[in-house]
């Protein structure tokens, strides 16, 4: 399937879902991480065409891997900002027409090329988590053993494999040592949509809805002296911002469920705690205790199977938002967690530098 | 039909793209510094933090112009954090297993990446203190990879205490 077919389908999906046609949209938002990883520059140009929104306003929006969330947040202000009542949302990454890996180890003229690509660029960020927190060294395996039979109850997931036990988790080959194999997310294709609607427009439709209650976004350079990288500031301000703007005081009480941006399984208990939902170097006991799992965890994370199932990068955060919204809608099928009614959608990208966040709720706010 | 010719459904189109940079001239003193076989950094007149490379000529935080004179670092460096690249992959100039290190050269405040080789990588610990082994002379461009490689000094572990705040 072409870049132009995948966002086809997914925006037809979200149309669909929404009871809408594209006649109904009045402006679309598209998102994808650097253009370089398929090597097509500025594809939002013809893709205005593949979604039949030629002549309609189109805008693109590139912040790296958190680049589905941002997109999801600017459809989201453009509604809020009284412009327009119904904006249609896409994001994509199409891995295999490129070379992800290369195309994020491209020579710098001011440093060494030390040739690690992303599992390089984040393994030694989970060293330096491990050795912070005193993690044991079995929690990167425990997540991933967690999201990929997560996966499994999920249809649009890339990966679906069953059969992982602890053991056989620990077993796997390590890549960039301390990152092991089972704990890397998958090259995908994909593509994600939504329709985000003013609050008339969403009161008039039937069905179910999630209603944005917050969102926010922050970013911070990737190199300055000093900089926390396994805890970025940008991470912790943006959660405050999200948490304030929601009106939630406790977010590990108050938050149903979330859907955040791991691709390495070790960044859950990391972002756990970059979130507030733990305290400093305390994110691994929720994995350990369970807290996590999808059933029978009271704050389960990534019921989909999370970006280590499925990794289309530009796509990625924009699922982590659809599936929080389709968690309060009540429509996550096999992956639904029973009586979700605040959820969380996080992204992250670059050097862990952007990050995009929004609630979404049941409840009208 | 005998002759029916297979669906072409991939095909190989390599492109290129080749860039002119500007160094500037914070980065032209580390640049030329090189060449010399000096580590040369830039302090920020605002919060006094040394920036080596001086990649862009400014202070990320501060948003000033990093001063003009020089502040050598290194040669030597802690290892405050790495991984043991173990994957292949398109472009990889090195064969695997390999360590990338995060190195601390002694009087910089921010790391940066360089390989750590004549050692065993399970051998490789945080707070490993390392010297540069550079290129041989005549083969030396305005570039870090005038130094090959670095490698254990033999000088004791930092405490993590001391390195903490890198990470």
């Amino acid at each position: 399937m072409s870049i132009a077919g995948l966002v086809r389908e997914a925006a037809d999906r979200a149309l669909a879902d929404a009871g809408m046609t594209m006649d109904d949209i009045d402006a679309v938002v598209i998102g994808k991480a650097p253009d370089m990883l398929e090597g097509v520059m500025m594809p939002e140009l013809w893709l205005a065409e593949a979604l039949a929104a030629a002549g309609k306003p189109v805008f693109r929006v590139h912040t790296a891997g958190s680049v589905g969330g941002s997109t999801a947040i600017v459809a989201a202000q453009h509604v809020m900002s009284g412009v327009h009542k119904r904006v249609l949302t896409v994001a994509f990454e199409k891995q295999s027409d490129g070379n992800a890996m290369w195309a994020l180890s491209v020579p710098v003229p001011f440093g060494m090329p030390v040739h690690a690509g992303a599992g390089g660029y984040f393994a030694p960020h989970v060293r330096a988590y491990i050795r912070r927190s005193e993690a044991p060294g079995y929690i990167g395996a425990m997540v991933a053993v967690k999201d990929r039979t997560n996966a499994c109850a999920n249809p649009f997931a890339h990966l679906h494999e069953p059969d992982w036990t602890l053991e056989a988790a620990m077993e796997s080959p390590m890549l960039w040592d301390p990152i092991r194999f089972v704990e890397t997310c998958p090259s995908s294709d994909g593509a994600a949509a939504l329709v985000i609607a003013a609050e008339d427009v969403a009161d008039s439709l039937p069905g179910p809805k999630a209603w944005i209650r917050a969102t926010a976004m922050r970013s911070e350079p990737t190199m300055f002296a000093g900089r926390n990288q396994v805890n970025p500031q940008a991470g912790q301000d943006c959660a405050a911002d999200l948490w304030r703007k929601a009106g939630i005081a406790d977010p590990r009480r108050e938050v149903d469920v979330a859907e955040i941006y791991v691709p390495f399984s070790w960044f859950e208990p990391m972002w756990l705690e970059n979130l507030g939902f733990a305290g400093r170097n305390e994110g691994w006991r929720l994995v350990e205790d369970g807290v996590t799992d999808l059933r029978g965890g009271s704050l389960p994370i990534n019921p989909s199977g999370g970006v280590l199932s499925s990794n289309p990068i530009g796509a990625s955060g924009m699922i982590r938002f659809g599936e929080a919204a389709m968690q309060v809608m009540g429509t996550a099928g096999e992956h639904q967690v029973d009586g979700a009614r605040t959820a969380v959608g996080h992204a992250y990208g670059g050097g862990s530098q952007f990050f995009a966040m929004w609630v979404v709720g049941a409840e009208k706010p | 039909m005998s002759n029916e010719a297979e669906d072409v459904l991939r095909i190989r189109t390599p492109i290129g793209v080749e860039y002119a940079w500007s160094a500037g001239t914070r980065s032209s003193a580390y640049l030329n510094g090189l060449l010399e076989g000096k580590l040369l950094g830039k302090r920020c007149p605002s919060c006094s933090r040394v920036y080596f490379p001086p990649r862009n000529g400014n202070c990320p935080m501060c948003g000033v112009l990093l001063g003009d004179d020089d502040v050598e670092v290194g040669p030597n460096g802690t290892v405050t954090t790495f991984c043991v690249v173990n994957v292949p992959f398109l472009g990889q100039k090195i064969t695997p297993p390999y360590v990338a290190a995060t190195i601390l050269l002694d009087g910089a405040d921010i790391g940066m990446q360089h390989l750590l080789q004549e050692v065993d990588a399970a051998d490789v610990r945080m707070g490993m203190r390392v010297e540069p082994v550079w290129a041989p002379r005549d083969n030396w461009g305005p570039t870090m990879e005038n130094i090959t490689h670095f490698r254990p000094s033999g000088e004791p572990d930092v405490d993590y205490s001391d390195y903490a705040g890198q990470l």
